[in-house]
């Protein structure tokens, strides 16, 4: 039909592998033209989404990293400081009466766009990723409610500006805070869940194709189990993805051959301490045991 | 195609798709009658999909946290293959919707403020007689005299003083929780320049930027997560606490309640019901199943493992109330508090067995927990609860 039955497969052609729950996520967002909410633990691949998203429909990507304290000035617009106060001392001595240099120094040449006015200002719809949503204050998702309803920017030297496309925004939280209702009933929501096997093999694939088939499944086995373990922070696609390139890249052709070569390999997995000890020599190979 | 014969041909779709819709309301789900009227127009608009797709776009546009989305697809089963089953006995502990409000399950009616609380009174006063303190005795007999902010709340005996002492936890946690959250300061020494009205101002004098207008990031709330021990213990004194509890938690502020005995039971949403009657029926049906003891080590490894990493940040305050007589494992405890210990910025300890005057912490319990106790105090009056705040203010 239009773009949305062949998301899919662009994905696909972006280097991404999307399992069905996503893509018609996806699908949804582009045809009703509402953000989308993704939830999941760290490392499920969230971000990337939108990157592929953006490849997809060959479209720009604008990306806003939510942290603790991030404000309207930070995400939406700042005015040109240095410039304004240049651009009144190039006017001294010219007679220019106040007003007029008022309104020259609050126009669109002297106003800085954030992430959130670019997005609503470009020829073609861009994708909006709004990362980590649940780093930012409360007070910042109030006015992401505004724009994200409205598409329109109002700022008081200026007057309204309104969208000239409308960005397919994705929104990724982390969940370390609740979201707001009224953020969530805006969205569609998806809760993405770490890969399976099948399609975990497919991104490996996809993204190391010199990978010997054998080892690659190997690879995947040993992470699949290893995500069961007690851990506390589980192993994400990336991390996958660099312990295939670190284990390619120290020539281990079996896992089940050098155990003490893959214990020292498991810092490209594991990131925290109590992990790291946790996961033993005999931990290991129990694993790759049942992996292989 | 045209639009108008699609609206035809999913018409008696779209009136079950609007029942399903009801159904999650019924089973607690926040859907409004935006989402059906948005979910007719989709349909309305679109070709009809196979049945699993149906289901997951549906999915998709129905939920809004993980709950409801694992929930989810159990729901949509009951509803479209087995209409109906599920509706009668699945999440009415949760639900606000419940329609025939069950009575206080016994355990609580000990913990809870209960209309007929007059019935109560008397059973806490035979109990007194077996207590440790001494002076337990003259007091009850002193009902009659007004509550004082330095009673311990122990001696309340009184149904229309209980109500008061209520009445008065409330009102000062809600006092707390204002100061606490209120965000701007006056800016005059900000450690910033606030260049946008520097330079506005700077207009008029020919833009020399002599008033300099300052800023500075405001205060911010704490985060305040309380776990309330309600074991048979702490009865005396858990019922004014859940008032104390009911004012800090609320609903535009980050903070959480749990409830613990030999589990450990997030409470955030029923403490928070305006209604309090219907708070304390829903509080009711989700002790039910308590046992006697405490398994203090238990509740907190559960709060670790569960909750820990989505609830807390880096303002987190910590608040256990609790006596700290514990059936559980003293090394366990301690191996959770030190667990919690990293993901809260500050552990608060009130135990109220502490404001009696020959009380020492001595159980095992106690003992364990004292390392990792940013700040222990007594809580055993209002006026010993209202001197926690400086704890929350300052992190």
């Amino acid at each position: 039909m239009t773009i949305q039955d062949d998301i899919g497969p662009k994905l696909l052609a972006a280097g991404y592998v999307a399992d069905d729950t996503l893509a018609t996520a996806l699908q949804l967002t582009l045809s009703l033209r509402r953000p989308l909410l993704l939830e999941g633990e760290a490392g499920v691949g969230k971000t990337e989404t939108a990157k592929a998203l953006a490849a997809a429909l060959d479209t720009r990507l604008i990306r806003l990293q939510c942290y603790e304290g991030l404000d309207a000035t930070a995400t939406i617009y700042e005015w040109n400081y240095q410039k304004q106060l240049l651009a009144i001392r190039a006017r001294e001595h010219d007679n220019v009466p106040a007003d007029a240099i008022e309104k020259q120094i609050f126009s669109e040449d002297f106003l800085l766009r954030r992430p959130l006015l670019e997005a609503i200002s470009q020829d073609k719809s861009p994708v909006l990723l709004i990362d980590e949503i649940d780093r930012a204050d409360e007070e910042f998702e109030a006015y992401l409610l505004e724009i994200l309803s409205d598409f329109q920017v109002t700022i008081p030297e200026l007057g309204t500006i309104a969208a000239s496309s409308r960005p397919y925004v994705i929104l990724t939280s982390n969940g370390t805070r609740e979201l707001s209702d009224a953020l969530r009933r805006r969205c569609l929501y998806s809760y993405v869940e770490f890969p399976d096997h099948a399609r975990e093999l497919a991104i490996l694939s996809a993204r190391m194709p010199d990978l010997e088939s054998r080892l690659a499944n190997a690879i995947i086995g040993f992470v699949q189990q290893l995500r069961r373990e007690d851990l506390e922070k589980k192993p994400g696609i990336a991390e996958t993805l660099d312990w295939a390139a670190a284990l390619s890249g120290l020539g281990v052709n079996n896992l089940g051959d050098d155990i003490d070569k893959i214990t020292q390999t498991m810092i490209c997995l594991l990131k925290t301490e109590p992990d790291l000890k946790s996961v033993t020599r005999e931990v290991v190979s129990r694993l790759s045991g049942k992996a292989a | 195609m045209a639009a108008g014969t699609d609206r035809a041909t999913n018409a008696p779709l779209t009136d079950r798709i609007i029942g399903f819709v009801d159904h999650l309301r019924a089973n607690g789900f926040t859907v409004g009658t935006q989402e059906s009227g948005r979910i007719a127009a989709y349909l309305a608009e679109h070709p009809l999909p196979q049945l699993p797709r149906i289901r997951l776009e549906l999915k998709i546009l129905l939920t809004g946290n993980r709950d409801e989305w694992l929930r989810f697809d159990e729901l949509f089963e009951a509803y479209f293959v087995a209409s109906g089953r599920e509706r009668t006995h699945i999440r009415r502990t949760t639900s606000p919707h419940v329609k025939n409000p069950l009575r206080h399950a016994p355990v609580w009616r000990e913990h809870l403020a209960d209309t007929n609380a007059g019935s109560d009174a008397p059973q806490i006063e035979s109990d007194h007689a077996g207590d440790v303190s001494g002076e337990a005795t003259g007091r009850l007999i002193a009902a009659k005299q007004s509550v004082d902010r330095k009673t311990d709340l122990k001696h309340i005996v009184d149904p229309d003083e209980m109500r008061a002492a209520e009445d008065l936890a409330l009102r000062l946690a809600k006092a707390m929780r204002y100061r606490l959250s209120r965000r701007h300061r006056a800016a005059r020494h900000g450690r910033r320049i606030d260049l946008r009205r520097t330079i506005r101002r700077a207009l008029p004098r020919g833009g020399e930027p002599i008033e300099l207008f300052r800023r500075t990031t405001p205060d911010r709330p704490v985060h305040i997560i309380v776990f309330l021990d309600v074991s048979g213990s702490m009865k005396h004194y858990s019922r004014f606490f859940l008032q104390f509890v009911k004012g800090l938690v609320c609903s535009w502020m980050q903070s959480d309640a749990f409830v613990f005995h030999t589990r450990l039971i997030r409470v955030t949403d029923a403490v928070r019901d305006r209604n309090s009657a219907r708070a304390m029926t829903r509080l009711a049906l989700m002790a039910e199943g308590f046992g006697g003891g405490t398994k203090l080590g238990e509740s907190i490894a559960t709060f670790n493992r569960t909750y820990a990493r989505r609830l807390t940040n880096s303002r987190t305050v910590a608040i256990i109330l609790s006596d700290g007589y514990d059936t559980g494992s003293a090394d366990e405890l301690a191996a959770e508090l030190a667990r919690l210990k990293r993901h809260v910025r500050r552990l608060v300890w009130l135990n109220p067995l502490l404001g009696w005057q020959s009380y020492e912490p001595v159980t095992a319990a106690m003992q364990a927990a004292r390392p990792y106790i940013d700040h222990f105090a007594a809580a055993n009056s209002l006026e010993s609860l209202a001197a926690i705040e400086p704890q929350l203010a300052q992190l």
